[in-house]
């Protein structure tokens, strides 16, 4: 048997006790060297072969992220781990790096109990650092920190043992501000990672080696040595003394709570159901006896076998063949196979316990995120809320005709596994729309659709995504109905900023039902709305909320269902461009019904609450909202001229300028439709010396001398006549 | 038709009708185009509702506008009128026979008795009204009769039965259940009324909702407290239970 057969086996003895389990994720900005670390923490294992790794990237098995040395999808592999004498089962999930993904990231660490969180000793913390370390934290993920890239500290810094030590130090204090700031007060403390307790290490993911105080101490290694080793340039002689994997993962068995323990604190963050009930207790316990409950973390394509569900198994048992609910699907389905995960291999058992990490096919209806239950009433976990939404969408088409079915197929499929994009398929005209976070995430897709699943298409040029909204309060405007004997009153206005922010954040539940009248009130009204809006809460589209102001008109609840309906389809598909609405206060302040039930039906009411809707925003003064990007810079101060000049050439705001050692960190603001075609000309601006990233950052009003222009065009390429309509025609 | 219409229409230049909120009973549009020897110009929904074209032409000619039934009762088109003398356009009204009237009188029940009528609707996504049943249930209390319209959907070729309509009330029983309908509560259902096939009939739930009552259009009728003169009319004309005749 060879040595990771060996450890396969190993794996299945351990995967029934939770105590020696412990599920982790690695995360940190981009090119800070999570992959390469997770596959020498794989390698090191012994789950695939030592000289591979580093070079091969065993997670990164979508060839074309190889290609392009990022990691796309989080993968997982589990391993097997001795210290002090006893084995333990790791369950590594590799998260993604590229800001444009972040979908991902969140839905990972749903899965973990603990997280390596990676920082480059030259770059030090990024703003993804710091996203990524809040995602950590609210999901109630324990981090651990990993200095990386000493060696280039040294080597290429050339900074003195002095200077490295207080850069470590630095770093430490930057990561500990960042957990303090988002912890309750019993786990500030706990929390913080220090040198002294060994939650924190730093070494050199590609050279193979980690230093930690308490390895330290066994092996007798002090800072000076590493200093000297990597200035003398034999990393090997390190790699063979402190290797990384056994640093790493002594810290991870050490720090990182055991599912047992770690469900205990978790589940009442991450869970919103009630604790008591039979379900909640199984999941607080991590008990093997009871229900099942898996949240659905991944959806990966398997060639072979289909969709994969990947997903963290909170109580119960995943067995072959048992019957389970995907929550909001009306029929159970049946588990074809339960797998461990090992990089691109799945090994196949007949059951798997609570706690662990799990691949499951035959789950057809579920979705990453999906809660999946032997219980179809279970609450299910909180809606995954995202920081980011797509701002970017291209049309798509099958270059032939017979591909179309195909292609349909496909984009669902895309769809399922990757959240982060909207898919919108359009049955008639054979266009459907891919909407992602930025030009380089949809750019992917596209490469995926043509490459993996071999489908040639045909892709319109990226389309930004704009927002609609009135500037103030419009209306009351009366909409009527086509028979003329409906009448409704409706007044538009921005919704509060906070409640936005809530709604935004997934503090405020717009899916579904009101479950607590009461209580969403009380919230809104916290939030600053005033007492009679918040009372009169119908429901949300996204972050639009409709409000009933009236009281007392006859006949007017069963027709209330269709003003939400009318209500959902105008925020979809606003007034001044037939994009969406976002943030926008709509309130019903008065309506008149005919008597007879016949004569105020959908094809009446529908079309007069929504003219009431449009015509409330005309009076408003409709704005368009553009997205905005944050683009952080890094690049040799020689060049900082050249990269604010191509910032300055996309309607930009330079926001800092810092410098780091020998390099000038710009941060910017620049609107998403001025950043195409940004790779390539800061590539040529810099001969390819800069080193950029971008992170959404919300919607903005479109400055008002480029409106109509821009609303023109629009509605051009919409085929609608360029000029929107005005108050007059929804009066009609 | 009376003969007025007759020769209003015929002294026309134009004629739009619509047959989408009633439909002609034993006739067809074509038999009355021949009749009056003038082509009738058929309107959609959205052209009676949203479109200016009858009002436009009736600016130079004489137009007419036809349906099936009373044109102001349960087609419930007055808006047009509203809106041609608005563009000084004058109009004037020719009467009609109505359901409102046939269908008390075929039933034998007096038209002084009935209170507010209500139409059933075809249950649709975010719209399945429950104030039919209250309107009837309110009707009922004051000792009144209800008149009950059915879901007409001419676009798409359904029209409720009264067997749906018993089942449709049915269902609000089970939702409100206020006691309306029971297993002794006498519902009425008229079939093609005025047309040469027309039928009637009366009982009790159970019965009349095995009861097909054959090609639309179809109306319902909840009797309020009965007149000795009606239940006996019930009886003799429309099928009822004997019972209920002798209780009164």
């Amino acid at each position: 048997m060879g040595r990771k057969e060996e450890n396969i086996s190993k794996a299945q003895a351990l995967m029934v006790q939770p105590k020696y389990i412990r599920n982790i994720g690695t995360a940190a900005h981009i090119d800070h060297g999570k992959t390469t670390l997770s596959d020498n923490l794989i390698a090191g294992a012994g789950m695939m072969s030592e000289n591979l790794a580093g070079k091969q990237l065993m997670l990164d098995y979508d060839e074309q992220e190889q290609a392009r040395g990022i990691t796309i999808n989080a993968a997982n592999a589990s391993m097997v781990h001795n210290y002090h004498g006893h084995e333990y089962l790791i369950n590594l999930i590799d998260t993604p790096g590229h800001v444009d993904f972040g979908g991902d990231v969140t839905r990972a660490m749903r899965a973990l109990d603990g997280c390596i969180i990676l920082v480059c000793a030259v770059e030090g913390i990024m703003p993804q650092t710091e996203t990524v370390i809040r995602q950590a934290l609210k999901e109630r993920v324990r981090p651990v920190l990993f200095v990386n890239k000493v060696d280039r500290l040294v080597n290429e810094l050339k900074v003195t043992q002095e200077q490295m030590q207080q850069r470590f130090v630095q770093i430490i204090t930057e990561v500990n501000k960042r957990i303090v700031a988002q912890l309750p007060d019993d786990l500030k403390k706990k929390w913080q990672v220090s040198v002294q307790d060994g939650s924190v290490a730093f070494g050199s993911a590609y050279n193979n080696w980690a230093i930690s105080a308490p390895y330290m101490k066994k092996s007798s290694i002090s800072f000076k040595d590493v200093y000297e080793y990597c200035k003398n340039g034999d990393q090997k002689t390190l790699a063979k003394r402190s290797p990384v994997h056994e640093v790493l993962l002594d810290m991870v068995i050490t720090h990182v709570p055991d599912p047992l323990t770690a469900q205990k604190v978790r589940i009442p963050v991450i869970w919103k159901g009630d604790l008591e009930s039979e379900v909640g207790k199984a999941m607080m316990n991590c008990d093997t006896k009871g229900q099942t409950t898996f949240m659905c973390t991944k959806i990966i394509m398997d060639p072979h076998a289909g969709e994969v569900a990947i997903g963290r198994l909170f109580s119960g048992k995943v067995v072959r063949g048992q019957e389970l609910f995907v929550l909001g699907m009306p029929n159970p389905q049946r588990v074809q196979t339960v797998a461990l995960s090992v990089g691109a291999d799945r090994i196949s058992v007949d059951e798997i316990d609570a706690g662990n990490i799990v691949a499951i096919t035959g789950l057809k209806d579920a979705i990453a995120g999906a809660t999946v239950c032997t219980d179809p009433n279970m609450e299910p976990f909180e809606k995954i809320s995202h920081y980011t939404e797509p701002v970017v969408t291209v049309a798509i088409e099958a270059k032939h005709m017979k591909d179309l079915p195909k292609l349909v197929e496909v984009l669902r499929g895309i769809g399922k596994a990757d959240p982060s994009i909207q898919v919108t398929i359009n049955q008639e005209t054979g266009e459907n729309l891919l909407a992602g976070m930025g030009e380089l995430h949809l750019e992917i897709t596209q490469y995926r659709i043509v490459n993996d699943y071999k489908c040639e298409i045909k892709a319109s040029p990226p389309i930004v995504v704009y927002r609609e909204n009135v500037k103030q309060t419009g209306g009351p405007f009366e909409g009527k109905s086509p028979n003329k004997h409906n009448r409704f009153f409706i007044v538009a206005q921005p919704l509060e900023e906070a409640v936005v922010k809530a709604i935004k954040a997934g503090e405020i539940k717009t899916e579904g039902k009101i479950k607590d009248p009461k209580a969403l009130m009380k919230q809104l009204m916290d939030l600053g709305m005033d007492r009679d809006e918040a009372k009169g809460v119908v429901s949300f589209k996204q972050d639009n909320v409709f409000i009933d102001m009236t009281k007392g008109i006859q006949n007017l609840n069963e027709t209330m269902e269709l003003c939400k309906q009318a209500f959902d389809e105008a925020m979809m598909v606003g007034p001044l461009a037939q994009e969406r609405v976002a943030g926008m206060k709509i309130k019903l302040v008065d309506a008149k019904l005919h008597e007879d039930s016949i004569h105020r039906g959908p094809g009446q009411v529908i079309p007069a609450t929504r003219s009431a809707i449009y015509g409330a925003m005309c009076l408003g003064e409709r704005v368009l909202l553009e997205p905005l990007t944050k683009v952080f810079i890094n690049v040799p101060q020689d060049m900082m001229g050249d990269v604010t000049r191509e910032l300055q050439s996309r309607r930009s705001t330079i926001e800092e300028i810092n410098s780091e050692g020998m390099n000038a960190v710009i941060v910017a603001k620049a609107p998403v439709a001025e950043m195409f075609g940004f790779a390539s000309a800061i590539r040529g601006a810099t001969q390819g010396r800069a080193l950029w990233s971008t992170e959404n950052a919300g919607f903005v009003r479109l400055p008002t001398e480029i409106q109509v222009k821009v609303v023109a065009e629009i509605r051009k390429r919409k085929g609608l006549n360029p000029e929107p309509y005005g108050a007059n025609y929804y009066a009609e | 038709m009376s003969l007025r219409a007759l020769t209003e229409l015929r002294s026309c230049d134009v004629i739009y009708g619509e047959f989408y909120t009633s439909k002609l009973v034993n006739s067809s549009v074509e038999d009355l185009e021949s009749l009056i020897g003038k082509k009738i110009v058929r309107l959609k929904r959205a052209d009676v509702e949203e479109g200016e074209e009858m009002i436009l032409a009736a600016k130079e000619k004489k137009v007419a506008f036809v349906t099936a039934g009373d044109t102001m009762a349960a087609t419930t088109h007055v808006d047009i009128r509203l809106r041609a003398e608005e563009d000084q356009v004058p109009t004037r009204l020719v009467h009609g026979t109505s359901i409102f009237s046939a269908a008390s009188s075929v039933l034998g029940l007096q038209p002084y008795k009935f209170g507010r009528t209500v139409t059933l609707p075809f249950p649709e996504p975010g719209y399945v009204p429950l104030s039919p049943y209250e309107r009837i249930l309110e009707n009922k209390e004051r000792g009144l009769h209800t008149l009950v319209l059915l879901d007409i959907r001419e676009e798409e070729g359904r029209y409720m039965t009264s067997q749906q309509a018993v089942q449709w009330l049915l269902d609000a029983e089970a939702r409100a259940g206020c006691g309306l309908i029971r297993d002794d509560t006498i519902i009425c259902s008229a079939a093609r009324v005025g047309g040469s096939d027309e039928k009637v009939a009366a009982g009790y739930p159970k019965q009349m909702l095995d009861m097909d009552m054959g090609a639309p259009l179809h109306t319902l009728v909840i009797p309020g407290k009965l007149h000795f003169m009606e239940a006996m009319a019930l009886v003799m004309l429309a099928g009822a239970p004997k019972e209920i005749s002798d209780e009164e």
